[in-house]
């Protein structure tokens, strides 16, 4: 539980995702995740992670906001256990009845536009769409798709899934994405506070070279020194 | 000398045997829980933190009781 604190301290995060589980009731020395990680300093995301219908995923988000008042939730509604995908017509569900109760959604989605857009007009507060399966650390497989995502809201996006490596980060940070969401890369690196270091690296990388505005791609080189006064 | 009934109840998924009469809040302190850090659920229903003391147990009661651990 310390090593985990560490890394989110160096990562730099903003926000950590929770699941809601049970209190094992028959150990009581059991560490609480609280007391290693101050919810007043690092926003605590309730999510729904392991869940497969919207009936679980409710249940879950409805304690959550039960056990500290946070109406700032994570929805993620999976679809079947091999590559773990959204189940989105269960998530589009989900999302307009968390929205109609007070819940600030950000939801976890696959990249598709059209189901984005759906998604926005449901009531979700933020887009968060896979770069790859969970876990796969294959990175953003569909680019093109992400940009067209990034073109048509303006709500906060944030890649969820499937990243592999720092450079991941870089290019979903260059796309526009507002944030990426890592667990399994960094947790599973061989030196996983290296790995935490070189993500919050790479995300004020790739922020910072979207900002910049990059030179047009020419398919001929272009001298960098003056021709002038050449000798 | 009269005999205290129990009666029994499921709390996360483990059987407990209680005294007859025990409300939620006495499961609670009993099993010395944080109740700041946790939600509650009875039968499927989630509990109003602040009625756990009128909430009187009944045989066969399914109480969950969770908090947040680490996870994506």
């Amino acid at each position: 539980m310390s090593e985990c604190a560490k890394a989110i301290k160096l990562s730099g995060a903003d926000i950590v995702t929770v699941a809601v589980r049970r209190v094992n009731i028959s150990d009581k020395k059991k560490p609480i995740l609280m007391d290693y990680i101050d919810p007043k300093k690092v926003t605590y995301l309730p999510n729904t992670a392991g869940c497969f219908n919207s009936d679980e995923a409710l249940r879950t988000l409805r304690l959550a906001r039960e056990i500290g008042g946070w109406k700032l939730v994570k929805l993620e509604v999976l679809g079947d256990k091999k590559n773990l995908f959204p189940e989105m017509i269960e998530t589009l569900k989900s999302t307009e009845v968390l929205a109609k109760e007070g819940f600030k959604v950000m939801v976890y989605c696959n990249d598709d536009p059209l189901m984005a857009k759906r998604l926005e007009n449901s009531g979700a507060c933020a887009i968060m769409p896979l770069a790859a399966p969970i876990g796969s650390g294959l990175g953003i497989q569909n680019k093109v798709n992400v940009k067209i995502i990034r073109n048509q809201t303006k709500l906060p996006l944030i890649i969820d899934a499937g990243l592999g490596q720092a450079s991941d980060a870089v290019i979903a940070m260059e796309l526009g994405c507002d944030g990426v969401l890592v667990n399994t890369a960094i947790a599973k690196a061989k030196k996983p506070f290296e790995m935490a270091l070189a993500f919050k690296n790479a995300v004020i990388a790739g922020r910072k070279s979207y900002l910049s505005g990059r030179i047009e791609k020419r398919i001929l080189g272009s001298p960098s020194s003056p021709s002038e006064g050449i000798i | 000398m009269k005999k205290i009934k129990k009666i029994k109840i499921k709390v996360n998924g483990k059987l407990k045997v209680i005294k007859e009469g025990y409300n939620l809040l006495n499961l609670i302190n009993n099993l010395k829980i944080p109740i700041k850090k946790v939600a509650i659920e009875l039968n499927k229903e989630i509990v109003d933190k602040k009625k756990l003391n009128i909430i009187k147990l009944k045989t066969n009661d399914k109480i969950e009781i969770v908090h947040f651990i680490g996870g994506g």
